[in-house]
């Protein structure tokens, strides 16, 4: 099978400064002092897996092993201290829905800067607007400023506009705890329906039912390291008895 | 550079969307709208005209055009900089989340800055008629150092970006920086009055030869002179090859300061 995803001997630190050092005066003073001492946090600790093409993977780990992270390095958001990251495709994250919007601008105004933001066409977001909207459900709040929005439509059109296009890597990170319990059934059929046209999913989820009823393939991670990977079945087991 | 330009054609739809955002929050629930932009550096200058006609007299001949010419290019100056200096800051959230190509921000305040611009050129057109000024072909050549000038901007503004990220006292620096760079520039002043000694500063400073370019087209009309324009271009292209440089070597880290 074909690796959609190689990740090798991957490493992230993080400067924790005691106080952020962001002014100029600071920055020459505690130069002089000697005081530029950073503390090294290591979030990923040389962290190698890979992922075939269809393959939906599940990674599971207490709050603060490196999960998210290794998310925002897949996808592009941070660049790795060490060790390399091979993602063959279009990664479409779902980090946090509606992390681009301006709540200024309205519904219409921004699906189209989300989505050029996300990478899609102009035409491609013209001729899914209906679609949109469609699956948001706020075919009434079209011109609305999404400041007035409630919590639940503005994750709907985040999560509408991030999977209406049919990208090969789709990165899901604890967003379906939004919404009510329709919306989430929604999103899980379009996610299987994604599945089904040969998406390679990968999901963050502190729900371990959940992780279990999708996924084919295990993660865990522990205090950045990967503590095991491979069979569902087995790490499950573990997981829970942890 | 190449790859640059490359880029920002593949993005122009993001650009153009940033730039109309930055408009239309601009100017939602005014009733005059982007008329603003027209009427704000025209009643400016119509006060400054005022008061210097009557307590300092310069020797310039049509001294509103002349006025409206340095305060349209230092106002494009002053707001495309300060602008792009804050737009990785202001788009902090944005980036921490989702992989976006960074330098679109800057490039586009300064764009909307430019656009602001083009919104005023009616007004300079007005006062053209009005003060009865040489109108000609040649007049509507200020493209060309306003084209050199948008680069230029470009170049400060990711240059600045990027230290605004490490170090956040740039926006208060900056800002007494421009009001000391307001007083250096012969906005309202005719070049002539910079004794001797002094005149080096005016030469140090960029915006000094945008501005004389601009006004010869306007104010004069004719083509801007061949060498000032050569001083325009490689003053841009040296700005904005430092800018590129400095930008795309700091911006992976980015997302750990902000």
């Amino acid at each position: 099978m074909e690796n959609v995803i190689e990740v090798d001997h991957l490493s992230m630190h993080f400067n924790l400064m005691e106080e952020k050092v962001d002014s100029i005066k600071e920055y020459i003073v505690r130069l002089i002092k000697g005081n530029l001492l950073y503390t090294d946090f290591t979030a990923l600790d040389d962290v190698s897996f890979s992922v075939q093409k269809n393959d939906l993977l599940g990674i599971v780990g207490l709050n603060g092993a490196g999960k998210s992270t290794l998310l925002k390095i897949l996808a592009g958001v941070f660049t790795p201290t060490s060790g390399t990251v091979k993602v063959n495709g279009t990664v479409a994250p779902l980090i946090e829905v509606g992390a681009g919007f301006d709540p200024e601008l309205t519904a219409k105004e921004n699906i189209f800067l989300n989505g050029l933001i996300l990478g899609y066409s102009k035409k491609f977001l013209k001729d899914h607007f209906d679609e949109i909207i469609d699956f948001a459900e706020l075919e009434n709040f079209v011109n609305v400023p999404v400041k007035n929005f409630s919590s639940g439509m503005y994750a709907r059109l985040g999560f509408a506009i991030a999977t209406v296009v049919k990208p090969d890597i789709l990165i899901v990170d604890e967003v379906l705890a939004v919404g009510d319990f329709q919306f989430y059934q929604k999103c899980e059929r379009r996610i299987a329906d994604m599945i089904k046209n040969g998406v390679t999913i990968i999901l963050v989820s502190h729900d371990i039912s959940m992780i279990e009823r999708l996924c084919t393939k295990l993660l865990w991670l522990e205090h950045g390291k990967v503590r095991d990977f491979g069979d569902k079945e087995r790490i499950c087991e573990q997981y829970k008895n942890s | 550079m190449d790859s640059l330009f490359k880029e920002l054609y593949k993005y122009r739809y993001l650009i153009v969307e940033l730039v109309s955002r930055d408009i239309k929050k601009k100017y939602r629930r005014s009733i005059l709208g982007v008329l603003w932009s027209l009427l704000n550096p025209l009643f400016i200058m119509i006060i400054t005209a005022m008061i210097f006609s009557h307590l300092f007299r310069f020797d310039i001949e049509n001294y509103p055009l002349y006025l409206l010419c340095g305060q349209i290019i230092f106002t494009f100056y002053n707001e495309s900089t300060r602008f792009a200096m804050l737009s990785i800051i202001e788009n902090g959230i944005l980036l921490k989340k989702v992989y976006v190509l960074k330098y679109l921000f800057p490039t586009s305040r300064v764009v909307s800055s430019c656009v602001n611009l083009l919104f005023t050129l009616p007004a300079l057109f007005l006062i053209i008629v009005v003060t009865g000024a040489k109108f000609t072909f040649a007049t509507f050549t200020f493209i060309i150092p306003l084209f050199f000038m948008l680069m230029f901007c470009l170049g400060v503004g990711l240059i600045l970006s990027t230290l605004a990220v490490y170090f956040r006292d740039m926006v208060h620096l900056y800002n007494v920086f421009l009001s000391l760079l307001s007083y250096a520039t012969p906005i309202f002043y005719p070049e002539s009055i910079v004794p001797e000694q002094y005149s080096l500063i005016l030469k140090l400073n960029p915006l000094y030869f945008y501005m004389k370019a601009f006004r010869q087209s306007v104010c004069e009309g004719r083509i801007p002179e061949a060498d000032l324009l050569m001083i325009c271009a490689s003053i841009a292209v040296v700005t904005i090859f430092i800018g590129w440089r400095l930008f795309k070597r700091y911006q992976n880290n980015f997302v750990l300061y902000i």
